[in-house]
């Protein structure tokens, strides 16, 4: 008996669509975020998050009415992040059902918003979300800085000082997406991983570059991470959550499998 | 029709459990609400809640909720959920010490505090975050269907120590053995979240909604 990691798909939407296309087996509409996050309930992920990349802000409210359809079907922790910059943000991701949003460049602007938002709303459900970039070379013990708008815009913060910082502010989670491996398929970054789940008392969910099932494997026994987030892998069908979960299994990781419920 | 009350104090996301229920059972009229004679004439009550005692302490008692709660659970089915199941307990460590309802006798700990009695280093990480599994340590109309160390998913920092005089239900590990679901009589209230646990989650709450109260 033990807490098991978890494996969590993330999907990013727009305009309240799922977009970076979803290729499962005879999926109906694969822009339907209902119908996606029925089938990864069914297929045993442990978790799902949305991460709204809406450009623009009138269009935000059409999430509010994703999580709600999401959460009105689907039975799992549901975590939402992009474009929470107010407490009044938070409130309306959490009325529509979501139980833990995401909490990135806001935080960045008002380190004190993390200390608000989880004393008002519990540390359980603010996550926050570190785009971090190695900033020196090979041959240097590596030091990574936050980074924000995708990538292109270095901060001058330590990501690990920073992740330590947002822990003590009361955030209950962090997820940590390494940019210099998202979408390469390479890998975490697992120094990276390491450094910061090292840094920190609460848990830590790995980010960026999953590739393979040995990386989900690698993010947990060497980055310490506590969860796995990965997008492609899942979304284009080449593995299943289950059989990511077998291969964790196999390798000594503790996972939550339906067959043993 | 039967009404189930979800007690509404302005905490969290309380509609999850609503949605839940609404979800397992066509036959009941699920209400959210903090109006007390609402919840007293409902034929089932949840107590929900996530994040922090002393908010959830102090909202009760703003919406003078404690009395209602202290008189449905002596009779209805009662469903405790997370915070909404430290609640019912007599104090907690959090917020620098807090009495909560006194419901079931009881005190809800920090887990740094409860490793440190044990002399263990923390398994992993507080909060407590995910899916761990579930001994039923008694059998009990809740967990009809459900499979023994079934999974549920659980969120949270202070625990309740394994109680005396059977009043644990269900016991889950993580560094120590701890207690996952409280029930004695018509109360029924779990530590982690049916409402987020899938198919085992769903089952209990199905349970709830078809329970009398009895065990």
């Amino acid at each position: 008996m033990t807490l098991a990691k978890r494996i969590i798909p993330c999907l990013d939407v727009d305009e309240g669509r799922v977009v970076k296309g979803v290729k499962f087996l005879d999926i109906r509409d694969a822009g339907d975020p209902v119908e996606i996050a029925r089938r990864y309930d069914q297929a045993g992920a442990d978790e799902i998050t949305f991460l709204d990349i809406t450009a623009s802000s009138d269009e935000r409210e059409t999430l509010v009415q994703v999580v709600e359809a999401v959460a009105a079907e689907v039975f799992m922790p549901l975590t939402v992040g992009g474009g929470i910059r107010t407490p009044a943000d938070i409130r309306r991701m959490l009325n529509a059902g979501a139980d833990k949003v995401g909490i990135n460049t806001a935080a960045i602007h008002n380190p004190e918003f993390v200390r608000e938002a989880a004393e008002r709303f519990g540390s359980q459900c603010i996550v926050v979300a570190i785009d971090a970039k190695r900033v020196n070379g090979d041959d240097e013990p590596p030091r990574w800085e936050v980074f924000t708008h995708g990538g292109r815009r270095q901060t001058g913060i330590d990501a690990v000082e920073w992740a330590r910082r947002m822990a003590d502010l009361g955030a209950g989670e962090i997820l940590l997406t390494s940019m210099d491996r998202d979408g390469t398929r390479e890998g975490f970054d697992l120094a990276l991983t390491r450094a910061v789940s090292d840094a920190v008392t609460i848990p830590v969910i790995a980010s960026g570059g999953v590739g393979g099932l040995q990386h989900l494997v690698d993010g947990v026994v060497e980055g310490g991470a506590d969860a796995v987030l990965a997008a492609s892998i899942f979304h284009f069908g080449e593995y299943t959550v289950a059989e990511a979960k077998a291969f964790m299994a196999g390798q000594g990781v503790a996972v939550r499998r339906q067959e043993e419920t | 029709m039967a009404t189930i009350a979800v007690i509404d104090y302005g905490m969290g996301n309380l509609r999850s459990v609503a949605k839940a229920l609404e979800h397992v059972d066509d036959r009941s009229r699920i209400v959210v609400t903090h109006d007390p004679a609402e919840i007293r004439r409902a034929d089932r009550v949840v107590l929900p809640g996530v994040g922090a005692i002393r908010e959830c302490m102090a909202e009760l008692r703003r919406l003078e909720l404690d009395a209602v709660i202290h008189e449905v659970a002596r009779n209805k089915p009662f469903l405790g959920v997370c915070l909404g199941m430290q609640a019912l307990l007599t104090a907690s460590e959090e917020n620098g010490g807090m009495d909560a309802l006194g419901v079931l006798p009881g005190q809800v700990r920090h887990f740094a505090s409860g490793f440190a009695d044990v002399g263990i280093a923390p398994p992993g990480k507080v909060p407590h975050m995910g899916w761990n599994q579930v001994r039923q340590a008694r059998p009990h109309p809740l967990w009809q269907g459900i499979a023994d160390h079934s999974w549920f998913y659980f969120v949270h920092s202070y625990f309740v120590p394994l109680l005396d005089d059977g009043l644990t239900a269900g016991v889950t590990h993580y560094g120590l053995d701890f207690t996952a679901v409280v029930a004695r009589e018509n109360i029924f209230a779990t530590q982690f979240h049916p409402e987020k646990s899938q198919g085992a989650g769903l089952e209990l709450l199905a349970n709830f909604t078809r329970w009398n109260g009895t065990v």
